[in-house]
């Protein structure tokens, strides 16, 4: 235990020499707390929208007023030429553009349909899609007014309707930081254990130092210990430096058990640190060492682990290998916790399958260190 | 500035380089590799919602606002319920999106003429599945509302149709993929990686094994040392572009409408304003950890965050749309995703090539204006 303890020091003297490190590393996951609560935002909002208004009625302004009083438009071009509407996208001046007939008040008046072409910049689907979405209702309410304008001509009365009283759970407000923010305490956890817990080791390898601690009495678990633990302890500040930040800064609600978010950070950990450890075996420098766990842990665990992709809308195959993700089940547990305030009775698969990942990685990155050394 | 000996460096670093074969290989194909991978996996295409019903009216009309419903392909009945309870455990798992309660008397209200209103539960947790689930939701209780209301007037005699008939044209991505639009944005991400994880780092290391002092007395001047650390980098990168266009190509018919050239003008702007970022993070940083974190968090998260890769730049607080001005990739990616999918000249994006050109040589005349001090020290 005194060798680690021993060890422990040395490291943490090490991180300490370095002016630079210590400040970066408690506050890079602050800015990137920040960073991600306000830009993450997959929400369409300032549609920017072209119009071609061939008609100039009334009617036909009324009709464009609708798009621009819900809030999520905004005219940034009147066109006198349908042609124009064309540059406006592709000059993406524009990602909307609405191009409005000739006779468009006659028509509604007389009871004929009036057909309005929607161009939309298709590039960035999902922001289309959602545009198209709300032209659609914005159209949909239109016709409920002509409605009950026709209804008023034939005899004034009133016809029920249909509407939905709406509510939204776990996130009221539906804002993306709520769904964000917290899976950024399992990214930068993943990012701050692994990384330097590799590089920690790798670089007595650059250095040719390790072959020095290896002729001490230091047994090869000592030195892994001593290497890994600094790293768990800087890990677990910094889940309670983001865990602040989401909770005062950003009112992220924090329903479940911090105890529970705590315990399973720790189960977590095991998985970040046997991957740290297997890293630092297969490389020679640090470079390499930050390469691989950059590509070939990182962007995939990031971008298969349902943290700004949803699984649900994978393809199947691509479905299947999440589950061999951790990273995956540390995400759900994390919003679990966070937004649903469900508690291991219903997290509990999730956790079973960390602490197997965990045991399994940390268990075969330590004998074949071990190994390698012996 | 008259004959610039670049040379011993230059073959210096590549034979570095190609010592290191897992570093070379992971520098050339694993762009590619993630390209595949993301080009897959990554969609924001909102469908196939799971809806749980609890019909508790269990009508003619009732059936058939359900059915109205759940006819697209966005949102898919997926449990009918006895009982409105029975959605809330649903929704906890997961196992449903969203949960619709048609309440006792719906039929009999409406066609007593009174309004009636139907209880939709919609897990938010996601915001954006939640807000496109709401969108999908809330326009099929209205079509079903004006539906009846066209039944009504039907028999009153005025006009039943619609008024205005919505043509939408999708351009540029007709079949709005996800992919069209991220494999090109993943253009920046990836080539910012290479360029100014890789050239920091490798300055650094000379600087912590001690031969950056061995180069401070040979006789090269500090614009030699950095051609010759760079051009090795610059030149793979290109290498690794070619295999994302190529790539993006075969698999995910991501065609180039526009010009080739262009697009290896834009390409190589960026990637020396990429290279310029690098030297000038190892001016700072004195251990390949410093330098691996400030990498990340100068190029990797901006161009990941702020560039409009995936997230609207519009939809962003005001701040940060006027800070992500700064973020070259975020002009690069309007370039790439211009020239790619609408086939544009320079005309429309000059401004953005202006923008990469001044970053570069901003980065890159501070940098060598830094490294010279520090040599002539």
């Amino acid at each position: 235990m005194k060798a680690v303890r021993e060890l422990l020091i040395k490291e943490f003297l090490q991180i300490r020499r370095d002016k630079r490190m210590l400040p970066l590393i408690l506050l890079a996951p602050v800015i990137q707390v920040v960073l991600l609560g306000y830009a993450a935002t997959v929400d369409v909002k300032n549609i920017r929208l072209a119009v071609y208004d061939g008609d100039r009625s009334p009617a036909s302004r009324a009709y464009i007023e609708r798009y621009t009083a819900t809030g999520y438009f905004t005219v940034v071009e009147h066109v006198d030429d349908p042609r124009d509407l064309d540059a406006a996208l592709d000059g993406g001046r524009a990602t909307l553009a609405v191009h409005i007939p000739r006779h468009f008040a006659r028509d509604v008046a007389s009871g004929r349909p009036v057909r309005v072409q929607l161009l939309a910049d298709g590039s960035d689907a999902n922001t289309a899609n959602i545009s198209l979405n709300y032209a659609a209702q914005i159209t949909a309410g239109y016709a409920e007014s002509i409605f009950a304008e026709r209804l008023a001509r034939v005899g004034g009365i009133t016809v029920p309707r249909v509407s939905a009283e709406t509510r939204v759970w776990y996130n009221p407000e539906l804002r993306s930081a709520n769904y964000m923010v917290p899976g950024v305490v399992a990214l930068i956890l993943m990012i701050i254990t692994t990384t330097f817990s590799a590089a920690a080791i790798v670089r007595e390898k650059e250095a040719g130092t390790i072959e020095q601690i290896l002729v001490t009495p230091i047994k090869p678990l000592q030195f892994i210990l001593g290497k890994l633990l600094p790293f768990t302890i800087i890990g677990i500040v910094e889940v309670g430096l983001v865990l602040g930040v989401a909770v005062l800064w950003f009112d992220i609600p924090l329903r479940g058990s911090i105890a529970l978010l705590f315990g399973l950070c720790g189960l977590f950990i095991l998985t970040t640190l046997g991957l740290g450890l297997f890293v630092s075996t297969i490389s020679r420098t640090q470079q390499q060492a930050m390469m691989t766990a950059q590509f070939f842990i990182f962007f995939p665990f990031l971008f298969l682990s349902g943290f700004t992709f949803p699984i649900e809308n994978m393809p199947p195959v691509i479905q299947t290998l999440t589950y061999g993700i951790p990273l995956r089940y540390f995400i759900q547990i994390v919003r679990g916790l966070f937004l649903k305030g469900v508690g291991l009775e219903v997290l509990w698969p999730q956790a079973l399958a960390l602490f197997i990942f965990g045991v399994v990685i940390l268990g075969l990155s330590v004998m074949g260190f071990r190994k390698r050394l012996g | 500035m008259i004959h610039l000996n670049i040379a011993p460096i230059f073959k210096k670093e590549f034979r570095q380089i190609s010592r290191d074969k897992r570093a070379l290989g992971i520098l050339v194909f694993l762009p590619a590799f993630m390209l595949v991978m993301v080009g897959y996996a990554l969609n924001f295409d909102v469908k196939h919602l799971a809806v749980a019903v609890a019909d508790l009216d269990r009508s003619a009309l009732s059936r058939e606002l359900v059915e109205r419903m759940t006819q697209s392909e966005y949102l898919e009945l997926q449990y009918r319920l006895a009982a409105a309870e029975d959605i809330d455990p649903l929704l906890e798992s997961g196992s449903a999106t969203i949960g619709v309660v048609v309440p006792v008397g719906f039929s009999d209200n409406l066609l007593a003429g009174k309004d009636a209103e139907v209880q939709v539960l919609i897990d938010g947790s996601n915001s954006n599945t939640g807000s496109v689930a709401q969108g999908y939701v809330s326009l099929a209780v209205r079509d079903f509302s004006n539906r009846l209301v066209m039944r009504w007037l039907e028999k009153r005699g005025a006009s039943p149709s619609v008024p205005v008939v919505l043509e939408p044209k999708l351009w540029y991505n007709p079949e709005l993929k996800s992919a069209k639009f991220l494999v090109p944005g993943l253009f920046g991400l990836i080539l910012m990686i290479v360029t100014v994880i890789s050239t920091s780092l490798s300055i650094v290391r000379e600087k912590e094994m001690g031969t950056m002092e061995q180069l401070k007395t040979s006789p090269l001047w500090s614009n030699e040392i950095i051609l010759g650390k760079t051009i090795p980098y610059l030149l793979i990168s290109i290498v690794a572009a070619t295999m994302i266009i190529i790539v993006g190509w075969w698999l995910f018919d991501v065609t180039i409408k526009g010009s080739i050239p262009l697009l290896y003008l834009a390409i190589v702007l960026f990637l020396l304003g990429g290279l310029g970022q690098g030297i000038l993070i190892s001016n700072v940083a004195h251990t390949q950890q410093v330098a691996f974190i400030m990498s990340v968090f100068s190029s990797l998260l901006p161009s990941f965050l702020l560039s409009g890769f995936v997230f609207p730049i519009d939809s962003m607080p005001g701040f940060l749309q006027v800070f992500s001005n700064v973020i070259p990739a975020k002009f690069f990616l309007v370039i790439v995703r211009s020239i790619i999918m609408k086939g544009v000249g320079v005309g429309p994006v000059w401004e953005q090539f202006a923008y990469l050109a001044m970053f570069a040589f901003a980065t890159i005349g501070i940098s060598a204006a830094r490294l010279q001090r520090e040599l002539s020290r």
